[in-house]
């Protein structure tokens, strides 16, 4: 039996609404990390990353999926999961992929009367600590810090908003994000 | 944890999958875009819609099992619309439910915030009517869309300095407008003006469904936000000149209550958990039964 049919969440109405929680948990306080457990997809594609698409994706949410993690194994399992069609990155609804692969300038920002229509960016990465940036905004209380790939990309989609991407940072189960309010510095 | 489980009749808190995944990335993009009205595609719900279906809908989309939910309805948790919506997700969704703001985990409100102050944690869900703050400049949603999308809140703000011409004051006392993020001019449902500051710095996230007009908002913790207002004009929270008469306390929002057929009344906190926990924590006003014995 191929893989691809094993691996998703066994109880999804309660599993995708403990996911989401942690999902809306992490991009509401920027910085703070959460577990998302309970996906076990094939590699290199994490748990947490398997999660937040089991969670969040489907037929109406196009999927750009970047070199490393375009296997056959990983699209088997997202079609078979979530029946999520994969795109060029500039249709993407969701992104993934390791930073240095992500074509960022391609995905789409939204638009100034749609700003909700700009993708969202699943970041695997191999640590989320130690920090390195600092961050403040909304969602946050006075600052906190955060491991991120750089600052630069972060502060000139800053100043896009109320355009720009949003980030999930996920390394295993942890998932840590980074909505596009964030005021990103070298720490 | 031996939660009670869900009704099995029904998905889990009422919503099919694929309608809970739309809210769910509607609500994301709020949180990444605060006080912007994200459009989502709302469903018809087993309840009129006067009777806060985007909330509803929003709270439907955030509920775990192990949620404990308080629903008030201009701050009582005993009105007919917040028992009916509370029963509804204790059976959909199996959570339990609590009048205790301290408690819950989860709070759907129309047109309060409760008094105590939200935590780390807790997600208030708020019943929106109308959504857009310009719609009374504006029927034409093209309109106001554009105006939201180039920050051209210029007429709004001559709408409000004229409404202070003529009474002296800005005559909106629900519903007042407020500029989230110095971006995004959003309205925060029909509250009080007077719990216009738990808006800003709150530590627990808010959440705005419209059913009728499919909108969903979200203001993130901590999220700065201001009462819109002017240098000569500033913000002023109303509030009744009074004590609640029945726990004292002065910080509260009170409503008037008509006590008996030659119109005698009283001044009671309209958050009726706050004002119980006072009174059982010992705090007294000036008709409260130990008193007038
Ligand atoms: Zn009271």
């Amino acid at each position: 039996m191929s893989t691809h049919l094993t691996g998703g969440f066994t109880d999804a109405p309660t599993q995708s609404a403990r996911a989401f929680r942690t999902v809306l948990e992490a991009l509401a306080r920027p910085g703070q990390i959460g577990t998302l457990a309970g996906a076990t997809p094939p590699a290199p594609l994490s748990p947490a990353a398997g999660a937040l698409l089991l969670t969040l994706a489907d037929q109406t949410t196009p999927v750009y999926l970047a070199p490393l993690h375009d296997t056959a194994e990983i699209r088997g399992w997202i079609t078979f999961h979530t029946g999520a069609p994969f795109v060029t990155p500039e249709e993407a609804v969701f992104a993934l992929g390791h930073w240095a692969e992500l074509p960022l300038s391609r995905l789409s920002a939204g638009t100034a009367e749609y700003p909700d229509r700009a993708a969202s960016v699943i970041v695997e990465t191999d640590a989320l600590a130690p920090a390195n940036a600092r961050l403040t905004g909304p969602g946050i209380a006075t600052q906190t810090t955060a491991r991120l790939p750089e600052t630069a990309f972060f502060q000139s989609n800053r100043s896009l908003f109320p355009l720009g991407l949003d980030f999930y940072f996920t390394c295993g189960d942890q998932v840590l994000g980074l909505p596009r309010s964030t005021r990103v510095e070298a720490l | 944890m031996n939660a009670p489980h869900h009704d099995p009749d029904y998905n889990f808190a009422y919503l099919d999958e694929q309608t809970k995944r739309m809210i769910r990335r509607a609500i994301l993009k709020g949180i990444a875009v605060p006080g912007y009205q994200v459009p989502f595609a709302s469903r018809e719900m087993p309840m009129p819609y006067g009777w806060g279906t985007g909330g509803v809908q929003v709270t439907a989309a955030c509920l775990v099992p192990e949620d404990r939910l308080k629903v008030i309805d201009q701050g009582a948790d005993d009105t007919t619309n917040a028992v009916s919506i509370r029963r509804f997700f204790q059976r959909t969704a199996g959570v339990e439910a609590t009048e205790k703001t301290t408690e819950a985990s989860v709070i759907q409100t129309r047109h309060r915030i409760p008094e105590t102050p939200l935590t780390e944690g807790q997600i208030l869900v708020y019943q929106v009517p109308i959504p857009e703050p310009l719609r009374f400049l504006e029927p034409r949603e093209s309109e106001t869309r554009r105006m939201h999308a180039l920050a051209d809140y210029g007429l709004m703000h001559v709408k409000l300095y004229e409404d202070i011409a003529r009474h002296g004051a800005i005559a909106t006392s629900y519903a007042y407008p407020v500029e989230v993020e110095g971006r995004y001019v959003m309205d925060p449902s029909p509250i009080p003006k007077f719990d216009n500051p738990k808006l800003g710095g709150n530590p627990a996230i808010q959440l705005f469904g419209a059913g009728r007009e499919q909108r969903i908002y979200a203001l993130p913790p901590y999220t700065a936000v201001r009462s819109l207002d002017f240098e000569d004009y500033p913000f002023e929270p109303s509030k009744a000149n009074h004590d609640c008469d029945l726990c004292g306390a002065s910080g509260s929002y009170l409503d008037e209550v008509i006590t008996d057929d030659q119109g005698s009344r009283m001044f009671v906190c309209s958050d009726t958990d706050y004002c119980e926990t006072r009174r059982n924590a010992g705090h007294r006003g000036r008709l409260s039964p130990e008193e007038a014995r």
